[in-house]
């Protein structure tokens, strides 16, 4: 499955991908983020329960220093 | 008697409002914040370095949520629908927290706002539910067309971003602070404290800095000092200053019982 993630494309060998089981792939879990699926949030309840699609855009956010 | 910042029905016990960014280290960053008082800190929303080694600390880890109030912003953001959308994002990302700084800039040089842009974003963002706290220029009819819209807080620019040069229009700043129903906080430009003193006996409701403390020799002590210049400048506000008399000293010793 080809997907965009965070600008950069991404390749993973599975034919079914949950927006969950991506984080669990990135190292992720745990991290306080959130997540847009083609310019959609998904919320942190509905990971689990939303599937990936090839070519899908994600952006994966988080908190840092700014003023 | 308590005096309070009130913002969007919450209050507050400190009127200085900083940002994390610039410090060396989150080390730093927690003892510089520790030393401002402030309750209200400022955050930016990026992309999450992905690869990044499990387990290394993150921003959250020294500045835990449960103990300040975040304010996440759109630094950064050049147009409404990337301001709006990074606030979609935070609001996600701080579980539902409605408290935001909303930041459209117009220029890559200056970060001087877009106010067109920053309108359009804001009215957005009140339907939306949030609740706004607008970094704009110091046109008074700017100010007033952000609160019409239903901002909590205007914050206008004492001088650029970054800049470090103080207040350059306390007058505009002075009818601004005048018109206004909901707080107006400087953002922006504070060098020094007595840049902070000044916007507090101005009148206004809080001062916002990031870079006059994080970019000081000992951004810890710096942190102290405008933590002191706010509430001095906000005591000095409410004591109510003498009038200025130019050429009319008078002693303040008694004038009677010289010898002679």
């Amino acid at each position: 499955m080809q997907l965009t993630i965070n600008g950069k494309p991404r390749s993973f060998d599975a034919e079914q991908l949950s927006v969950a089981h991506l984080v669990e792939l990135l190292e992720l879990t745990g991290k306080r983020l959130a997540i847009e699926l083609n310019a959609e949030i998904v919320p942190r309840s509905q990971f689990e329960h939303t599937l990936l699609k090839n070519n899908d855009k994600l952006e994966i956010v988080g908190a840092v220093g700014g003023g | 008697m308590s005096d309070l910042l009130k913002i969007a029905d919450k209050t507050y016990q400190s009127r200085l409002l900083v940002g994390t960014g610039k410090y060396k280290d989150f080390a730093e960053t927690r003892a510089a914040i520790d030393a401002s008082g402030a309750e209200i800190i400022t955050v930016a929303i990026r992309r999450t370095n992905i690869g990044q080694t499990a387990g290394e600390p993150s921003l959250l880890d020294y500045l835990p949520p449960e103990e300040f109030t975040y304010l996440p912003n759109t630094a950064g953001c050049y147009s409404a629908d990337d301001a709006v959308r990074t606030l979609r994002l935070a609001r996600e990302l701080l579980d539902g927290h409605k408290l935001v700084k909303l930041e459209v800039l117009g220029d890559p040089n200056t970060l001087y706002p877009n106010m067109i842009e920053t309108i359009t974003a804001a009215k957005t963002l009140v339907k939306d539910g949030f609740d706004v706290m607008v970094y704009c220029s110091d046109d008074p009819i700017i100010a007033r067309q952000l609160e019409e819209i239903g901002c909590c807080a205007v914050m206008p620019l004492a001088s650029l971003i970054g800049s470090g040069m103080g207040i350059l229009n306390p007058w505009n700043l002075q009818i601004i602070i005048e018109n206004a129903k909901i707080p107006v906080l400087v953002d922006a430009g504070v060098g020094t404290a007595s840049d902070a003193a000044i916007a507090m006996e101005l009148g206004c409701q809080g001062v916002l800095m990031n870079t006059a403390i994080a970019a000081a020799k000992n951004p810890v002590m710096m942190a102290s000092a405008m933590k002191k210049a706010v509430e001095a400048g906000r005591d000095a506000y409410l004591a109510g200053r003498m009038p200025k008399k130019l050429y009319s000293a008078s002693p303040s010793s008694p004038t009677t019982g010289l010898i002679t």
